[in-house]
């Protein structure tokens, strides 16, 4: 096994890593950095973002609007602190951004254009066209490559967490171009792995976002936090599951059933607003978990279309005419008339919701220390509490800027006390013992169970029981379905042997932390008896105050399902009160 | 209805632990009309053979992880769709490159290239404090087309000139640079000038046009460069005569 010491080590090279990565080569660049990332960072999911990142911007805005939005768009779920930092910081973040390049577009004065988007009740998301987070992504990446003490690790997959005494002291990783496995010796870590999308079968992640550091996070002990908040993104291409931003609709696209009708006036999102005036925070423009739960709905009723694809609803953009659709949503286009053959220009869209976000991941506080000393989480892979139970459009991607900036400097005072990378023989055992398993794995033969095979059945099961709306009898399915999965799990077969990118044994790998984010997802699903933003249960159809205005926490158990525990939520100053997205005629 | 379609697909496989040279293997694949091909290479993969080796992850045309040679040509396959192609398909890792293993190439040398031409924003004077720059929608549009590169690598593939010489900067590269050259913020055109104007940057180009024909994003290198060798006699000549030609 090769060793290698760094001061940091940051697993993710997404827009969290790198923002995290240039914060401390900024300010410490005698600290080494060591950026691993199981993909070349301009592959990092972040770069499928459209729709943009909000912060405040205008002069009739503020920043408590955007912090009201933010908590009562997290169904009062959010610890408040962390709202409170994060509205603060977001609009520095965004022109630090600018200043390092990013291509945003312009109002006609030349400053940054921003646009409406869902639960916000002002314009404030700043969006570079239809591709923001690509723009964000290759800016980061590009700006990163000017700092010679961030050293890359690009293609290594990262294993697990070396931890002694309770504390982290790194990480183990295999280089994919080898299959060689590398100590990484650091007293800090910085997860930043993105999300667990993949965990359902319909989602708009790509194939990289495997819950690869919550995963690591929960086998070393660290809880998952909200698990059971995913959200369901409401315009989703059938089929494949392909984004269409919420920009459609910011740029003033309507929803409507297969009656031509604008649905969401009948579910507390109405009256209906005038075809092309975009009315802030109604309508088209309500929160996404309202407007998923609200096509659940209309299904039912038996209002939806049906297509090639499934059923869906038709989101029409043709009165935004052509030359607005080709300046401000010019992707959208490309990839609505490629994959469906609609052309929004001339056709209405089919959409369904589809699997988009995680609001829970590895706990952890406003600066993203975990309650293991050593281990930091940032980005999607975290939950610091700022989403809530449903997050707003465009607040995730300045998410990884200010996440990704605050973990950096409060990894660097933690990394200046915490010690030298000491050589340890009993972390060195660690490591050793974790090879052995991927050894074992990679070499057994015989096994009857097939890695795509076991994923199927999970991804099928977590979107019974875990899905837009559930309940206790399909909850308890699922989990005792995922239960015997992670049992069935020790037969798979690997069937390539070689060290040479060895894809079938990262897929393996892949599943293994997908079971980790599926058990979670199910129990924490189960377990939460209210309705809440994201979580809506059939049995239990109120959110309850009194006993679940708290944040669900999932421990691993080796041998049985997760045990589940609850902290307190962070109130500063708005109590919980009445989501209301019936625009200004109340 | 969406019709179903056999169609064969001839993949490439090479492990370099195992095989002296890389050879075909064939897949028969019922593929989707309403795919793109590299559903039908995850088809394989799930469901035929798992051992195959190949990059993707977006399926949206934006990560550039999937670059490969489609019936010789470079393509994004998440962007290449069974209903334009025949019953026979070839897939191949991307030309110019060497392979790694089966449909992965090796891309150290075009990320060194990527790195080389200092791809960020340079300042002589700091930036604007507490706020953005002013940048006129004119000055977005003088380089936005160029910032839509996502790295797929389909130009080196095409590239008659890359080809033949493993030391020019190439198509990607110097399109960044280009990128950067005409933002209105940056202030270091004439730092990677000397970059450019070597031997192995835009004189090389011969000016064939493939690239900008593969690029699955349109970005247009082959324009970019001709640009960059009239801008590079310029800034040569400024130099010469004393004049920093910066953007203030």
């Amino acid at each position: 096994m090769e060793h290698i010491k760094a001061d940091v080590v940051i697993v993710g090279a997404g827009g969290g890593g790198l923002r995290a990565a240039i914060a401390i080569a900024e300010k410490n660049p005698d600290l080494e950095v060591a950026l691993i990332s199981k993909v070349y960072p301009m592959r990092s999911h972040t770069c499928a973002a459209e729709g943009g990142a909000a912060g405040v911007k205008t002069a009739d805005d503020s920043l408590q609007m955007h912090f009201d939005d933010t908590v009562g768009g997290g169904d009062w779920l959010s610890d408040q602190d962390v709202v409170e930092h994060f509205v603060e910081q977001a609009p520095r973040e965004l022109v630090q951004l600018e200043h390092w390049g990013c291509p945003w577009s312009r109002e006609d004065d030349g400053s940054v254009a921003v646009r409406p988007f869902g639960g916000m009740k002002k314009k404030r998301t700043w969006y570079a066209a239809d591709k923001s987070g690509f723009h964000i992504l290759h800016t980061l990446f590009q700006t990163s490559l000017q700092f010679p003490s961030i050293k890359r690790y690009d293609e290594y997959f990262a294993l697990d967490l070396l931890h002694k005494d309770g504390k982290c002291r790194g990480v183990v990783a295999m280089e994919m171009r080898s299959g060689r496995f590398f100590h990484f010796n650091s007293p800090v870590v910085l997860m930043a792995t993105g999300g667990g999308g993949q965990v359902f079968p319909f989602t708009t992640n790509g194939a990289v976002k495997t819950g690869d550091g919550m995963a690591m996070a929960y086998r070393a002990g660290v809880p998952l936090k909200d698990m059971e908040f995913v959200q369901y993104h409401p315009t989703g291409l059938p089929g494949t599951g392909i984004l269409l931003t919420e920009g459609c609709r910011g740029e003033g696209g309507i929803l409507v059933n297969k009656n031509g009708y604008r649905y969401l006036q009948d579910y507390g999102m109405g009256p209906e607003t005038p075809v092309g005036e975009t009315v802030l925070k109604t309508m088209e423009l309500g929160p996404r978990d309202r407007l998923s739960q609200a096509f659940w709905h209309e299904q039912k009723k038996g209002n939806t279309i049906e297509t090639p694809w499934g059923e869906c609803v038709m989101l029409d953009m043709r009165h935004l005419g052509e030359k607005k659709i080709n300046e401000r949503l010019p992707l959208v286009r490309e990839l609505a008339s490629s994959y469906v053959g609609h052309d929004p220009v001339t056709d209405p869209v089919p959409v369904r919701p589809v699997i988009h976000f995680m609001m829970g991941g590895i706990d952890c506080n406003l600066k993203g220390e975990t309650r293991m000393p050593g281990l930091f989480a940032l980005g999607e892979t975290a939950c610091s509490g700022l989403h809530g139970a449903n997050r707003l459009g465009s607040n995730s991607l300045t998410d990884l800027l200010v996440s990704g900036k605050l973990t950096a400097d409060t990894a660097c005072e933690y990394a200046k006390t915490a010690g030298g990378s000491a050589d340890d023989p009993a972390l060195t055992a660690q490591a050793e013992a974790i090879v052995t398993g991927i050894r074992e794995l990679l070499q057994q033969s015989g096994g009857d169970e097939s890695i795509s095979g076991i994923r199927r059945e999970m991804r099928t099961s977590l979107e019974e029981g875990a899905g837009i709306y559930r309940d206790e009898k399909g909850a308890v399915t699922t989990c005792e379905k995922v239960a015997e999965l992670r049992k069935r799990y020790v037969n798979i077969e690997v069937n390539d042997k070689s060290n040479v990118f060895n894809t079938d044994l990262q897929s393996a790998l892949e599943l293994r932390n997908l079971l980790v984010v599926a058990e979670t997802v199910a129990e924490a699903s189960l377990q939460r008896r209210e309705s809440r933003g994201a979580h809506q249960r059939l049995d239990y159809t109120e959110r309850d105050d009194v006993n679940f205005l708290k944040h669900s926490l999932c421990f691993r158990q080796p041998d049985d399902r997760p045990r589940v525990e609850w902290s307190e939520v962070t109130i500063t100053r708005s109590q919980p009160g009445v989501r209301d997205y019936s625009g200004d005629k109340k | 209805m969406i019709g179903i379609r056999q169609i064969e697909l001839e993949i490439m496989r090479y492990d370099p632990e195992k095989d002296e040279e890389p050879h075909f293997q064939t897949y028969s694949v019922p593929c989707r009309e309403d795919w793109a091909i590299l559903d039908a290479i995850n088809y394989v993969k799930d469901e035929l053979d798992t051992t195959l080796a190949y990059r993707w992850s977006c399926h949206m045309m934006v990560c550039g992880s999937c670059g490969m040679m489609v019936n010789g040509e470079p393509s994004l396959t998440c962007k290449t769709f069974v209903r334009d192609l025949p019953d026979k398909v070839r897939i191949e890792p991307l030309e110019n490159f060497p392979i790694e293993r089966d449909l992965v190439v090796v891309l150290d040398d075009v990320m060194q290239k990527l790195h080389q031409v200092k791809p960020y924003i340079i300042r002589k004077d700091p930036p604007p404090k507490d706020k953005e720059f002013t940048q006129s929608r004119v000055d977005l549009s003088k380089f936005k087309q160029l910032t839509m590169c996502i790295n797929c690598m389909c130009c080196y593939a095409a590239c008659p000139q890359y080809g033949l010489d493993k030391n020019f900067i190439g198509p990607a590269a110097l399109s960044l640079a280009h990128r950067y050259n005409l933002d209105s913020r940056d202030q270091g055109k004439s730092e990677r000038l000397n970059i450019l104007a070597d031997h192995d940057g835009v004189w090389e180009c011969s000016f064939v046009g493939a690239c900008s024909e593969v690029c699955p994003k349109h970005v247009d290198p082959a324009a970019a460069l001709q640009q960059m060798k009239i801008d590079g006699a310029i800034e040569w000549w400024k130099q010469k005569l004393g004049m920093t030609g910066e953007k203030s």
